[in-house]
């Protein structure tokens, strides 16, 4: 049982918990600025070279696209299930939609990097053997380069977020979350919701906007 | 003026009675979560690097004292002036103020017993460190010659530099830059003591909390783009190469979006300590307090739409140009309205002219011709002619050097007592911040002219006749040298022979002159009640002063 103390500098838990949350807020604030920043100077190359952008995009993947926005929009469904579970004191759902939820973040990473591999065996990957026809090739390539610089820096997020799963799991699993207290996990909570929003705007940025469909 | 009254009574302290002496083992100091432990060990760092970008200084200022270009070749002193902005802007100036004296005195002043996060706090200045190790290896391997600003193409396919290790670096600092953000605007909204409402903070508390949200909004789009550039460079591949399909005035966008604002995050926090100091050895109520709070959020938030005029002859569009110039001359608004009320608070005060006080005046007037000089460059037509020359580099080293480290020495001398619980020696401080005004004048004034008459910046070698403003400014340069060494003498000399500091040898009003000094380990023995705003200063009839505290 964790002692039911706030640190030294706080002068109650609710003060503490507070405060916890309103510093994963102010870094969510950073990343999107973060995240804001390729995305804006993506959607400047768009604006310059339309043509060449459709002809790349009708190339990327978009059932896997819309595959893992779907597990990643279930994912956070079940994260606040857990933070409700919690809440209410059960516990041992609240673990299994833990479980759950981190599962659903490695299946988006799994099929992420089987795209990877798809658009490989496609000749799209910048400097792998990278091909196409009938559009000036830099700026289909600049398409390319700002999916893999998009998209990995997500991975590399949630991945984070699945390590802090983890720990989460860890945490539920031998009960050391109260329904008085359970910050932690409502901080986990935001950074993983965080995560799947970002995705939520980079698959319709990929994907379907100014898609040429044939 | 009567010298600094001194507590003879306090007797030294022993093991356990500060935050000092709490322990005395390395690790103690390496594992830290005091927010005034690891402030030292941040001052610790940037003295470092602030030596480092000085040496740079020097020899550049060495190699200008001829024309011919005699001391090192072209592509030696580019890597020189290169070597010098990126230390000192990120290594030095950028966590100058914020992480040092914020650090210690945002807690201190809002009546907190530490910052909210002391973990990340401690985590801030590892990532600082680190950063560090990677520019060092950077300047050891063989430097970087881009200029601090890294524009592409040139950076990403055409230098020899080590140009991804030294944009490493500054992306890793800019982690710790965000985090140090992060934690002083969550601390400043969850922590304020009983009765500390935000009217009552002091206006250096506003200024590092306008500071940190600059920060954390401008930082990662710094650090994406130079990510974007770095990748454009190790895999060749066209981001911002023209050659490949990419547009190279884009990242001179993405980089002043944050580098622009970065001005801010260094001229803020120098507000804030002016603030500090002038109400205190002027003995009056600061003028116009909520004006003044007003001024920095809109310097702030102004801030982020004025990046454009340093791209005025880049190839925007003049109609972004009209706007990007007329949204600078706005920000010259709240900068103005801040002289203005510095100045009135002097006005009818009774005013002691310590060092810390010589530092702020200095930097009231040095501010103010870096702005003034900084609404000539925003101006379109005279941009024509001014941009690229020295001009430019004697207004921004005007807001940088002649503003933000005044203060940030202003700062260092008002506080000594209070970080050490120590007095220097009072003559030999007044002498450092004279020098260091006159110093600085004569280094970078004549560069205005220079850059008037056009000698270009980054030119490692020009024509004969623009000899005697270089010597003029290079003879300045070495009274400032010698104006920012003075200290690291009597400052030390201090820490071992100085005179015990009272809790408020300067009879001021704030938080933190209630605790003792040097402060406990945890700040206050009891959390104080704040009862007044900051600044309660009052002459009486007769001249003498009160000084009523916050609490």
């Amino acid at each position: 049982m964790p002692a039911l103390r706030p640190e030294i500098q706080y002068a109650t838990l609710a003060q503490q918990s507070e405060t916890a949350q309103l510093g994963m807020w102010v870094f969510l604030a950073t990343e999107v600025l973060f995240f804001g920043g390729i995305m804006l100077a993506y959607e400047v190359y768009r604006t310059s070279y339309p043509a060449a952008f459709a002809a790349a995009m009708a190339e990327s993947v978009i059932v896997i696209g819309a595959i893992n926005t779907a597990l990643l929009l279930t994912s956070s469904f079940t994260m606040a299930l857990a933070v409700h579970w919690t809440a209410i004191g059960q516990p041992r759902r609240a673990t299994g939609s833990l479980i759950l939820t981190a599962g659903l973040g490695v299946a988006f990473l799994a099929l992420k990097a089987l795209e990877y591999y798809i658009d490989y065996q496609d000749h799209v990957v910048p400097r792998l053997g990278f091909e196409i026809h009938g559009v000036p090739r830099g700026p289909a390539e600049l398409f390319w380069l700002f999916y893999f610089y998009a998209t990995g820096l997500h991975a590399i997020h949630l991945t984070i977020g699945i390590v802090v799963l983890s720990v989460m799991i860890v945490h539920s699993w031998r009960q050391r979350f109260l329904p008085q207290s359970h910050n932690l996990l409502e901080v986990a909570g935001l950074y993983w919701s965080f995560i799947d929003i970002v995705w939520v705007f980079l698959f319709a940025l990929i994907y379907p906007i100014g898609r040429v469909v044939s | 003026m009567t010298d600094v009254p001194v507590d003879f009574t306090t007797l030294p302290p022993e093991r356990g009675t500060n935050y000092l002496t709490d322990e005395f083992t390395i690790r103690s100091w390496l594992f830290t979560t005091d927010h005034k432990r690891i402030a030292l060990l941040f001052f610790a760092s940037i003295t470092v690097f602030f030596f480092v970008g000085g040496i740079a200084a020097t020899l550049i200022r060495l190699q200008l004292l001829t024309p011919g270009g005699t001391l090192v070749g072209p592509d030696v002193y580019n890597r020189l002036f290169t070597m010098h902005g990126v230390v000192m802007v990120w290594f030095f100036l950028i966590p100058s103020i914020p992480a040092t004296l914020g650090n210690f005195l945002v807690p201190l002043m809002i009546g907190a017993h530490d910052l909210a996060f002391p973990r990340l706090n401690l985590l801030s200045w590892y990532i600082f460190s680190l950063s560090g190790l990677i520019v060092i290896y950077a300047i050891v391997a063989g430097g970087v010659d881009t200029g601090w600003t890294f524009y592409t193409p040139y950076s990403s396919m055409f230098s020899n530099g080590h140009v991804i290790a030294a944009a490493m670096a500054v992306f890793v600092n800019g982690f710790s830059s965000i985090l140090t953000g992060l934690n002083f605007i969550v601390t400043t909204h969850k922590l304020r003591a009983p009765g500390m409402t935000w009217y009552r903070l002091p206006l250096f508390v506003w200024g590092i909390y306008t500071t940190s949200l600059v920060m954390v909004l401008a930082t990662p789009v710094l650090a994406i783009t130079l990510g974007l550039m770095s990748a454009e460079r190790w895999l060749h591949v066209g981001f911002f190469d023209p050659a490949l399909g990419g547009d190279p005035i884009l990242f001179q966008h993405l980089f002043w979006f944050y580098s622009h604002p970065a001005v801010y995050i260094m001229i803020l926090p120098a507000m804030g300590v002016v603030s500090e100091l002038i109400p205190t050895f002027a003995r009056k109520p600061v003028f116009g307090y909520r004006g003044m709070t007003y001024a920095l959020l809109a310097i702030a938030v102004v801030g982020f739409f004025v990046w454009g005029h340093h791209m005025f002859v880049a190839g925007i569009s003049i109609y972004s140009g009209i706007v990007f110039s007329f949204m600078s001359f706005i920000v010259a608004v709240p900068s103005a309205i801040k002289v203005f009320n510095w100045t009135a608070t002097l006005h009818k005060g009774v005013i002691s002219f310590d060092a810390p006080m010589l530092y702020a005046l200095g930097f009231v007037g040095l501010f103010t011709t870096g702005g003034v000089t900084g609404l000539m460059v925003a101006t379109l037509a005279a941009d024509v002619h001014l941009t690229d020359t020295y001009f430019v580099v004697a207004h921004f080293h005007f807001i940088m050097v002649g503003g933000t480290v005044s203060a940030y020495f202003g700062g260092l001398h008002y506080w000594w007592p209070k970080i050490t619980g120590r007095l220097y020696n009072r003559s030999a401080a007044i002498i450092a911040a004279l020098l260091t005004f006159f110093g600085f004048n004569l280094t970078f004034f004549p560069q205005f002219i220079l850059g008037y008459l056009g000698m270009p910046r980054r030119y490692f070698a020009y024509p004969p006749v623009f000899q005697v403003w270089h010597v003029l400014s290079s003879a300045g340069a070495s009274i400032l040298a010698v104006a920012y060494a003075l200290p690291m003498f009597y400052l030390g000399w201090s820490l071992l022979y100085g005179k015990r500091a009272s809790a408020n040898p300067w009879d001021a009003t704030g938080l933190e002159w209630l605790t003792a000094s040097p402060p406990p380990k945890h700040n206050f023995e009891v959390t104080p009640t704040v009862v007044r705003g900051p600044y309660d200063y009052e002459i009486s009839e007769d001249g003498r002063s009160y000084a009523r505290p916050q609490a």
